[in-house]
């Protein structure tokens, strides 16, 4: 069987959710082998807990300082050196990026935002602001893929992890974009929100109170999301914002709160498994595409809506 | 300096709610029109332009079918100061390694440029991988998804709003930059930058006109093959209450109980 490359995804060594799930899907291809691309040891436990059965491990001094292009050259060299069956990557910005370069340096076809990857390597991507779903393939080269997070159900399975060291030659041309400050993001003390199980939006109806919002996301163990108008008027940051321009995700719940439901907005949530809104307007059009909604107040309805079900709790 | 900004000219999916405000332009074709992401980068290089000190031609680049010439016109009517247009039958159904190899020949042709300015996206494929590949065809800086641009002489600095951290890039010209829908507005054209927009330079290249073999672009070339598509089902509208002396909410947390959510 051939090794699969992942591109592990951390903050400070810390392994996040999406590269259990890469890790899963990477089973179904061939055998995971997770690269590290960080400082200090690979976080050995929390990959081999997901099946890989081996870790690369590529020391980052002379890639963090810099954007993208030192990452595509690590995983091309790796590439180069395995063969590998497919590169599976997190669907961020970034790896999409990583993705584009990769693709043109080993001449191989890429998808991108794959909602699901079968064994044969057919992927589900959901386009046109989720009112199409594609199946495609990678026809040539080592497919390279980058999935969307949530996209398997992660399934712990004990894999060798046996690490090995990988020194890649870092070219002068891919340190030319330098990161020169960087703030990490504040934790929000909530779910990411990319990967949140339930999701709870405020949008220009808040009025810029998103308390409301955020007593409803917690009661809900939910994270926060915003449109754009929201995000526009200062209220949230952009990392908060869903749609086209913002994230997308794919919850199970999905809570629109003073939220109209333009295109652009639909673009990031239309794919949700249960879509919930308040709106005092009944004519807006988020309302047609909810599971269940209420004309009214969001300042009232959420509210009373979050005691209703801190008391049920 | 030279900046070439790049313009894909994609279908309309919004038409009349998008441009019921925008009264200044009436030369969108039913069919299709300026990605409405390529006019942040549009305004970012003309805005660049304007800051700087020596003389800067803007050119607007685009890849399409022979309507695509609209997306080039708006960003001249916007303030380019030239176009150049590829069209080829062969280029339909390419895929973004294709798009991105016409695009650098492209690039190429028109001059070294100081500055190579992409959308984030575009609106229909939207995957975002044209301005990372370009970049690595190219052998240029990256600097990308910025939220704000600020250039100084021949240094350029981005903010980026990444997953995990806001970061500060910062590069040499030349540059490949995309920008975000953060950067703020862009202009619509005036009456004037459209009746001058006529006069200004527009050309045409073919394939051959950059030496690459129709072989190399084109749905058969692609590197990535599309099994099937469907349209999901619409969603049906469910139930809608209206809200009296808190009914709705605990209507709602009836919903939400029945689906296990509490
Ligand atoms: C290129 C481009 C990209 C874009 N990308 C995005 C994107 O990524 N994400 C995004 O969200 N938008 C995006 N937009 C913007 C989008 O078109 C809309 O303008 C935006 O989504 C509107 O946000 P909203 O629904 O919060 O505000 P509005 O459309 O103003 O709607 C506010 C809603 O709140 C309701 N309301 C008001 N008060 C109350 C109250 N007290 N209680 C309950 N309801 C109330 C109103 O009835 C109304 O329906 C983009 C636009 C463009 C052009
Ligand atoms: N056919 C094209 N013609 C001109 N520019 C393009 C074309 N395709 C992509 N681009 C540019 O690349 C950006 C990203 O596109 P994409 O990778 O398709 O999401 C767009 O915003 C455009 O600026």
């Amino acid at each position: 069987m051939s090794e699969i490359l992942v591109l592990v995804d951390h903050v400070d060594g810390n392994v996040r959710k999406t590269t259990n799930e890469l890790l899963t899907i990477a089973r179904r291809l061939g055998e995971p082998s997770a690269v590290f691309i960080g400082s200090g040891d690979a976080p050995v436990d929390a990959l081999k807990k997901f099946g890989a059965e081996k870790i690369y491990a590529v020391d980052d001094a002379e890639i963090k300082g810099y954007l993208v292009a030192p990452k595509a050259e690590v995983l091309a060299q790796l590439a180069e050196k395995t063969s590998p069956g497919a590169i599976l990557i997190p669907s961020s910005a970034e790896g999409k990026e990583i993705a584009g370069r990769l693709a043109i340096k080993i001449e191989s076809g890429v998808i991108t935002d794959a909602v699901d990857v079968t064994e044969g390597g057919v992927t589900t991507q959901s386009v046109f602001a989720g009112s199409f779903t594609v199946q495609a393939k990678v026809s040539k080269g080592t497919p390279i893929i980058t999935v969307k997070p949530n996209s398997a159900a992660p399934e712990e399975v004990a894999g060798a992890g046996a690490v090995e060291q990988f020194a890649a030659t870092v070219s002068d041309g891919a340190k030319t974009a330098q990161i020169v400050a960087s703030q990490p993001r504040q934790s929000t003390g909530r779910p990411e929100l990319t990967e949140a199980a339930i999701v709870v939006s405020g949008g220009r109806g808040t009025g810029g109170n998103f308390e409301p919002v955020e007593n409803l996301a917690d009661a809900l163990g939910a994270a926060v999301g915003a449109s754009r108008a929201a995000v526009d008027s200062g209220w949230k940051p952009h990392t908060f914002q869903v749609g086209q321009t913002g994230k997308t995700v794919s919850p199970q719940l999905y809570v629109a709160n003073g939220i109209s439901g333009a295109i652009q907005h639909r673009a990031g949530m239309q794919t949700s498994k249960t879509i919930v809104a308040v709106n005092k307007d009944e004519e807006a059009p988020i309302f047609e595409l909810v599971d269940f909604g209420v004309v009214g107040d969001l300042h009232t309805v959420l509210p009373a809506l979050t005691e209703e079900i801190n008391k049920r709790k | 300096m030279n900046i070439v900004v790049l313009v894909k000219h994609v279908p309309d999916a919004t038409a009349d709610r998008r441009f019921e405000s925008d009264n200044t332009v009436d030369r969108v074709g039913v069919d299709g029109l300026l990605s409405e992401l390529d006019e942040y980068a549009v305004e970012q290089a003309l805005q660049i332009k304007e800051k700087a000190d020596g003389d800067v031609t803007v050119t607007a680049l685009s890849i399409g079918p022979e309507q695509a010439v609209d997306a080039v016109r708006k960003a001249l009517q916007m303030g380019a100061d030239q176009g150049v247009i590829v069209t080829d039958d062969a280029i339909a159904g390419s895929d973004a390694v294709a798009t991105s190899l016409v695009l650098a020949e492209a690039i190429k042709k028109i001059g070294s440029p100081d500055l190579v300015v992409t959308g984030m996206a575009s609106t229909d494929a939207g995957t975002s991988l044209v301005p990372a590949m370009l970049a690595e065809r190219l052998g240029l800086p990256q600097v990308t998804f910025a939220s704000v641009v600020e250039t100084q002489g021949d240094q350029i600095r981005a903010k980026r709003d990444g997953d995990a951290a806001t970061e500060v890039i910062g590069a040499t010209l030349p540059v490949l930059l995309s920008v975000t829908d953060q950067t703020g507005e862009a202009r619509y054209p005036s009456f004037k930058g459209i009746m001058a927009a006529k006069k200004k330079p527009m050309e045409t290249y073919s394939l051959s006109d950059l030496g690459v073999d129709a072989g190399q672009v084109g749905l058969d070339a692609a590197w990535t093959a599309v099994e099937e598509t469907t349209a999901r089902p619409p969603r049906t509208a469910g139930e809608i209450v209206t809200d009296e002396d808190g009914s709705g909410a605990t209507a709602l947390a009836e919903f939400l109980a029945s689906k296990k959510f509490i």
